[in-house]
């Protein structure tokens, strides 16, 4: 697909880079203000697809390939899943335990410091990055069956 | 009253899947179901007057690491929000499998009519 | 007193947007709709104190916009409209008028709007699971975000779940899109 005006070009190139520090910045302090996991991956994947809808599909497949999404996808799930088999080490019933904050935070006075809360940060990380990749492989699909349906090639996918 | 006004969404969404001929049309009143149903959730759990789920700097003890009961009397219910914000995400995953459906539908047969599409056949 | 008001006029505005979308025969129009619901809900949970929700809201609104954009527009025969065959519609209808009227009975065993669940569960039980939440949230897990310590501390099964619907979800959307099959000795997704 074709990119947009010149206009919106010289825009989105300033802005792209807000949108994803602010994405990255929602997931990391997710344990200390609103946001998490699940909005920094949203707003991850906007970015990426507002480089798609202004610039095209193929200068955002350049940036970020079909290939390195999924692969990215996975490690954000075995991340998360290994984050959850690490209790294992500390005992039968430690499946998700925060081992992280019972072991060496509690009672070091760290609430509302940034490097608080265990292992949730550790999962919010994982968790944007499985969302985020997910997201924005579903939109360069679409983009991609439309190319191909439209101009009535047949590629191999 | 309002949860009648949520449930009168529910309803309008479950007639608009139940009725309409066009493909997209039904997904659109699958979506305004999910719709309601978040917001029926987050509703169940307001207080009225509170302040949201979040520990500020002042409502916690430095000393002894617990929160002020100021703040436990007056915070709305964490519960139901963390089980719609799952349920948000998974109705955009959801969403993108029945667009996906719906056009390789229309690839094949053409149309977006549920109708045509039971009388053509292969 | 007043947030009622608000509350009021933000459900009245996405049940005017909800029926605009089910009744136009425009599909630009209808998506148009859906998207004011969405903007509307968002605006709905930050007045409700949910702040976590309003901003994936917001997001998911817009890629869902982008999504549903992309699939209908420009594709031929989007003006198709009209119902079934009459019959249908009076059961359909009929059926709905039931339901409404069994479930609208229930909602008065529901409390007030403005006393949460859990608040009017602790009167008859013991133990009420959004208590412990919200007073041992900050000491025992360490995270100031409630909502966070539940999704990934106290209830993180449910998260697990939630990723692996999401993850099945679009590898069923990805494997629908695929084009012709792949050639001997081509590799990709």
């Amino acid at each position: 697909m074709k990119g947009m005006t010149i206009i919106v070009k010289s825009v989105s190139s300033w802005v792209k880079m807000l949108v994803l520090l602010f994405g990255i910045y929602i997931t990391i302090f997710g344990h200390l203000t609103p946001g998490g996991g699940f909005a920094g991956g949203v707003i991850l994947a906007c970015s990426y697809i507002l480089l798609m809808l202004a610039f095209g599909r193929e200068y955002a497949e350049e940036n970020l390939s079909l290939c390195v999404a999924s692969k990215l996808d996975c490690v954000g799930a075995l991340l998360f899943a290994a984050v959850a088999l690490c209790g294992f080490i500390y005992g039968a019933a430690g499946f998700f335990l925060n081992f992280v904050h019972q072991k060496w935070q509690a009672g070091q006075g760290s609430a509302l410091k940034l490097v608080s809360g265990g292992t949730i940060p550790l999962s919010n990380i994982a968790i944007c990055l499985k969302v985020g990749a997910s997201l924005f492989m579903i939109v360069l699909i679409l983009s991609v069956f439309r190319a191909d349906s439209s101009s009535g090639k047949e590629e191999v996918s | 009253m309002l949860y009648a006004m949520c449930f009168f969404l529910f309803v309008i969404g479950l007639y608009c899947a139940l009725v309409k001929k066009n493909m997209v049309k039904i997904v659109i009143g699958i979506m305004i179901m999910e719709y309601s149903v978040n917001l029926f959730l987050v509703m169940l759990g307001y207080r009225a007057g509170g302040v949201a789920p979040i520990v500020g700097k002042d409502e916690f003890d430095a000393v002894s690491g617990m929160v002020k009961s100021s703040f436990v009397n007056s915070s709305v219910d964490p519960l139901p929000q963390a089980l719609v914000l799952t349920a948000i995400v998974i109705s955009l995953g959801s969403l993108a499998l029945m667009i996906s459906i719906c056009i390789r539908t229309y690839e094949k047969y053409g149309t977006f009519d549920i109708t045509q599409i039971r009388r053509l056949k292969g | 007193m007043g947030m009622s008001y608000i509350f009021l006029f933000f459900m009245i505005f996405l049940v005017i947007a909800a029926l605009i979308a089910v009744h136009t025969d425009n599909l630009l129009g209808s998506v148009i709709c859906v998207g004011a619901i969405g903007f509307g809900g968002s605006l709905m949970f930050l007045f409700l104190r949910a702040p976590d929700i309003a901003i994936t809201q917001i997001a998911v609104e817009v890629l869902g916009l982008i999504i549903l954009i992309r699939a209908t527009i420009s594709r031929d025969k989007t003006f198709l409209s009209g119902q079934r065959e009459f019959f249908g519609i009076v059961v359909s209808v009929a059926i709905l008028f039931a339901i409404s009227a069994v479930c609208l009975k229930a909602f008065d065993d529901l409390p007030d709007f403005g006393t949460p669940a859990f608040v009017s569960a602790a009167r008859t039980q013991e133990i009420v699971a959004s208590q412990d939440y919200i007073e041992q949230s900050l000491s025992k897990t360490g995270a100031a975000n409630a909502v966070a310590a539940v999704i990934l501390d106290w209830r993180a099964y449910d998260t697990l779940g939630e990723a692996t619907v999401l993850f099945t979800s679009i590898l069923g959307a990805v494997v629908i899109l695929r084009k012709k099959t792949r050639n001997v000795g081509e590799t990709g997704l």
